[in-house]
């Protein structure tokens, strides 16, 4: 096996926690976050969502903005999930000043955009948000808060925009081109996703049941989470929480929202990325699934699984029913989920599960389990057939 | 009643931008999906949205499209079933 | 290896350029839907899912097919795509109908990566591909992240730039990278392509 990119830091917020710590909590007393929106004013309030129930005024104090601040709520999740991550991995101002950013979202600033919007054209208060769309104008915010002066960078593929964002940091600091770098993503509920999520007859009325026969669509959920990716020549001795040692990314060529039935895009992103790490299919020891719980996904998803794995599939794990899908930040989540579950040993359960899929008779892990984990593969799937697979590995 | 059957070919033309089609082009029993027009799974929900808005019938289950949007003369039939506007 | 710009196209403005040369221009119409429909007729590119697309998903498809013509293209080809301003018009039109009944078909194209999997789909890419959102044209970055594509990921080629779509204004450069050709991939000739076609077709 190569040795991968240290990762020295992760901080997390999600509907199941504000920091690593809590959703680590969550996640071995099988306690989800899904609820009914509360901070997200909808006519759509009767579809469950993974909702983090601190409204924006909140999160702008805990972070002691001023009040007349720009900073949309993906911005604000952002740099707690962030904050906490530098914080882990003890980089200071000096260090910050030159590491890079780079983060995946693809709703952005669309939340404040949305309840400004009428507002815009006959009040100054609110001109400030104009310009909040932007994806990159969220990411801008974050680097802002933080001080941190390298290469930054957003990005959009959908729902594999973080997983995407961490195979970047991993590769350019492989290839020598950056020292440390932060990598991650974050997107919060808008009435613009779920109702076009619901336009596409995906959102479940239920809590969502990942990889069970009778599962009904996913939940949108909320969140964001970032990791610190150092070079070996500057980690001086410190702490390694684990190591990104594959990520492989492909396209399923197929439609511009339904995976192919086989799962070739899936399929192909998990074969690069072991092949960059070089292992093999027996050395996958738990999966952390992309499993959103739509009638398409988990199907896909469990073919392009079963075709690289035959019949020892690793146990694998949905984490969708603690957190709902939280689009371009469900990759970075779950990285940190991955992380923990490394750190620990620990496989977290699939909630709501109750009879497998009778085309692939797959069980998820249905009870937290103990088991020794060295290296880890996490699937992140996004519209457009953009399938992004990354492997975490015990720091040995 | 043929005039239905019209309609709903202009309908699909324009709200699948079937740009290449004529009214002409498409028989009354011609597959919808598949190897007739092929039409994909977003053309299925966009149906959908036509039954709603034209003719005022609601569909909770993507999967009762399936049944229905078998070619236009299922369709019509349907539509004459259920319609509300 | 050194890697070369094996082919580039522009579209702006009513023009489609080749490797620098124009292949095709239309006073018909400002709006970008209809020149675009006119060129895919002109180009003879016979594709009706075209017809259901946006206008950026449009200019993938326009670009790429004039960029594809008198080359190979190896299934492994990556896509590395940018522009500023994401999906915005497409974001607006879903935003429209909100309050109403929501068109499934717009919601789809309401992301910027979309166009790679059109893209994916018509000339049957299952590679890799990455979209970025940055503020303009950042020549650097393409060429660092191309680079490091072609040097360590086994993949022979790229086609990457800028591809633009604001209100009626749409902007699209993109290069064709492999190890073929005779200009340099590197970051002066990235931007004198883009900036000096750029200028050019405003005079």
């Amino acid at each position: 096996m190569k040795k991968g990119v240290a990762i020295t830091g992760m901080g997390i917020i999600s509907s199941i926690g504000n920091n690593v710590k809590e959703n680590y909590r969550s996640l071995t007393n099988s306690s989800a976050g899904i609820s009914f929106p509360q901070i997200l004013k909808t006519h759509h309030a009767n579809l469950p969502v993974g909702e983090i129930k601190i409204t924006n005024k909140t999160l702008a104090e805990i972070l002691e903005l001023p009040l007349n601040h720009s900073y949309t709520r993906a911005a604000l999740l952002g740099v707690l999930a962030a904050t906490e991550a530098i914080k882990e991995s003890g980089l200071k101002e000096e260090h910050l000043s030159n590491t890079g950013f780079i983060s995946g979202t693809s709703v952005g600033g669309m939340d404040l955009t949305e309840k400004h919007f009428r507002e815009f054209k006959d009040s100054d208060e609110n001109r400030r948000f104009i310009r909040a769309q932007h994806p990159g104008f969220t990411t801008g915010k974050i680097t802002e808060y933080l001080g941190v002066g390298g290469f930054t960078s957003t990005i959009s593929t959908a729902c594999s925009s973080s997983a995407t964002a961490i195979m970047l940091g991993a590769r350019m600091i492989k290839a020598g081109k950056l020292k440390r770098v932060i990598v991650g993503g974050t997107d919060c509920l808008t009435k613009f996703t779920l109702n076009g999520f619901n336009s596409l007859m995906i959102l479940s009325p239920d809590n969502c049941k990942p990889f069970d026969n009778s599962r009904s669509g996913l939940n949108l959920g909320e969140g964001a989470a970032y990791l610190v990716l150092e070079a070996e020549d500057v980690l001086d001795g410190k702490k390694v929480l684990g190591r990104i040692t594959g990520y492989g990314n492909a396209n399923d060529a197929f439609h511009q929202t339904a995976s192919s039935q086989e799962g070739v895009g899936a399929f192909l992103a998990i074969q690069k990325a072991m092949d960059i790490a070089g292992l093999f299919p027996g050395d996958i020891d738990h999966i952390n699934a992309h499993g959103t719980a739509t009638l398409n996904n988990d199907l896909s998803e469990s073919r392009a699984i079963l075709r690289v794995f035959g019949e020892k599939v690793p146990p694998l794990t949905s984490t969708k029913a603690f957190t709902g899908h939280t689009l371009a930040a469900a990759g970075a989540i779950e990285a940190v989920y991955s992380l923990l579950a490394i750190q620990n040993d620990e496989m977290f359960p699939t909630l709501n599960f109750q009879e497998a899929m009778e085309e692939t008779g797959i069980i998820p892990v249905l009870q937290p389990e103990k088991k020794e984990l060295r290296n880890v593969l996490s699937n992140s799937f996004g519209f457009g057939g953009n399938c992004t697979s990354l492997i975490f590995s015990k720091d040995e | 009643m043929s005039d239905l059957r019209t309609e709903l070919k202009q309908s699909i033309i324009e709200q699948l931008n079937l740009e290449e089609l004529e009214v002409n082009d498409i028989a009354n029993d011609e597959p919808l999906f598949g190897n007739g027009l092929g039409l994909d799974s977003i053309d299925a929900l966009e149906l959908i949205v036509l039954l709603e808005k034209e003719y005022g019938i609601k569909l909770d289950d993507p999967q009762k499209g399936k049944e229905i949007f078998v070619s236009i003369d299922k369709m019509a039939e349907y539509i004459e079933a259920h319609r509300t506007t | 290896m050194e890697y070369k710009i094996t082919g580039f196209v522009h579209i702006r403005d009513q023009h489609i350029f080749l490797d620098g040369r124009e292949i095709f221009s239309s006073n018909v119409s400002k709006d970008p839907g209809d020149f675009l429909k006119q060129a895919y007729s002109e180009l003879q590119i016979s594709y009706p899912k075209f017809h259901k697309m946006d206008v950026l998903c449009k200019l993938g498809i326009v670009g790429t097919e004039v960029l594809f013509r008198n080359h190979q293209i190896s299934p492994d080809t990556a896509l590395v795509f940018s522009n500023a301003s994401s999906s915005l018009e497409t974001d607006k039109d879903h935003r429209k109908e909100m309050n109403g009944i929501v068109s499934p078909s717009i919601f789809v194209y309401t992301l910027p990566n979309i166009v790679l999997g059109e893209i994916s789909i018509k000339h049957k890419l299952q590679s890799e591909n990455v979209f970025f959102v940055s503020e303009k044209f950042n020549a650097a970055l393409i060429k660092d992240y191309t680079t490091v594509l072609l040097e360590n990921s086994n993949v022979p080629a790229v086609v990457c730039g800028w591809i633009e779509w604001k209100n009626a204004e749409y902007d699209v450069f993109l290069c064709l990278v492999s190890p073929e050709g005779k200009i340099n991939f590197n970051r002066e000739n990235l931007e004198e392509l883009y900036y000096f076609q750029n200028e050019r077709s405003a005079n």
